[in-house]
């Protein structure tokens, strides 16, 4: 965080626009490149947690699934805080998959 | 060897003509026999941004349909003779090249010139792709807006895909007092994001303008103007000189600058 940043936000000002500039373009090239609109990202997150919901706990709250990018390539990254692990019966795992 | 340059953008209206028209006089300048292909035959401008525009008889079209020779539609430049100006066609003939016809066209003039730069049209369908066909390597040109860049990275995407090394990015239009007050993106966050090696920077610069109306590149007679030596330094890194890069944050050095430098430093 710059100076500027900091005295912004102290005051309750609006960043400065090359600020703001850079974290849309890095969220719409995160899409662009790939190929991923909102819609489907969100899809996919809800199909992501609900699978790793069957085996652990996790808190939704705070769970998060993004797209992330540095250097051109881009990463799914999931941040799922697990609150305890679920004692998964052997059948319970072989049901949910089928 | 002959260097095939492709200069793209993906948006329209950054800087590609002009950065084609002025390097294209500053390498022949440089002693490099250069060619430069207008790919853009929709809503050609390279002749006139060249003050060539009187001058074409024949295009790349009729030089394919075996109607004329090379060298008859070749538009030397009078001033600088190392330097030869192609349309690939004439807006009036409907007909689209195709990759392949590029690719011949380019092959052509290669056993005359060291060097080829592809004046690209702007947007990423057919006339983007049969211009990159031709080329080898690649200058994207970008200006710091956000609709700039984004356009820019889906080009660099395309021309990643066709396996065209290197490419090399120029920012356009850059103004440094809004850099330093944080209202337009910072040139580390263009290359950042577009992770592209940078060529050059070019200052935006009102002589582009007064250049254009009159059809003589900034280069062609060794104008001063920030935007004439950016486009000069570009053409000499080019042709392998190592030439300093400019600091935007140097440019004006006075209080305001020094203020603005000490406002931006990163606290935590």
């Amino acid at each position: 965080m710059a100076l500027r940043d900091f005295i912004d936000k102290l005051l309750g000002r609006q960043p400065a626009s090359a600020t703001t500039a850079r974290q849309r373009l890095q969220l719409v090239l995160a899409h662009d490149r790939s190929d991923l609109n909102p819609e489907l990202l969100d899809q996919m997150r809800r199909e992501i947690l609900e699978v790793v919901s069957r085996y652990v706990e996790i808190d939704l709250e705070e769970g998060d699934v993004t797209l992330e990018t540095e250097d051109r390539v881009t990463a799914l990254v999931a941040n799922l805080p697990i609150k305890r692990a679920k004692a998964v019966p052997q059948a319970a795992i072989s049901h949910a998959g089928a | 060897m002959t260097r095939t340059i492709l200069i793209c953008s993906g948006k329209g209206g950054v800087g590609k003509t002009t950065l084609t028209a002025n390097l294209g006089i500053a390498l022949a300048r440089l002693g490099q026999r250069t060619a430069v292909l207008d790919a853009d035959f929709g809503l050609r401008n390279l002749d006139l941004l060249l003050g060539l525009e009187n001058r074409i008889i024949y295009t790349a079209q009729e030089v394919l349909a075996d109607s004329c020779r090379l060298d008859q539609a070749l538009v030397k430049h009078k001033q600088e003779p190392n330097l030869a100006l192609l349309p690939a066609g004439n807006p009036r003939m409907l007909e689209w090249l195709k990759p392949e016809d590029m690719q011949r066209i380019v092959g052509m003039l290669a056993e005359q010139f060291d060097l080829v730069l592809i004046d690209c049209p702007a947007g990423i369908e057919d006339g983007f792709k049969n211009a990159m066909a031709a080329a080898r390597e690649a200058i994207v040109i970008t200006t710091p807006e956000v609709s700039a860049v984004r356009d820019a990275d889906r080009v660099i995407g395309l021309l990643n895909s066709q396996g065209i090394q290197p490419i090399q990015l120029v920012l356009n239009r850059v103004r440094p007092k809004m850099m330093a007050n944080q209202e337009m993106l910072a040139v580390d966050d263009v290359t950042d994001i577009l992770a592209l090696p940078l060529l050059g920077l070019v200052l935006e610069d009102e002589q582009v303008i007064v250049s254009s109306n009159r059809g003589e590149p900034l280069t062609l007679n060794g104008n001063q103007s920030p935007a004439a030596l950016a486009y000069g330094n570009i053409a000499r890194r080019i042709c392998g000189e190592e030439v300093p890069l400019l600091d935007p944050a140097k440019v004006r050095d006075g209080l305001r600058a020094k203020l603005g430098r000490l406002i931006h430093t990163k606290i935590f």
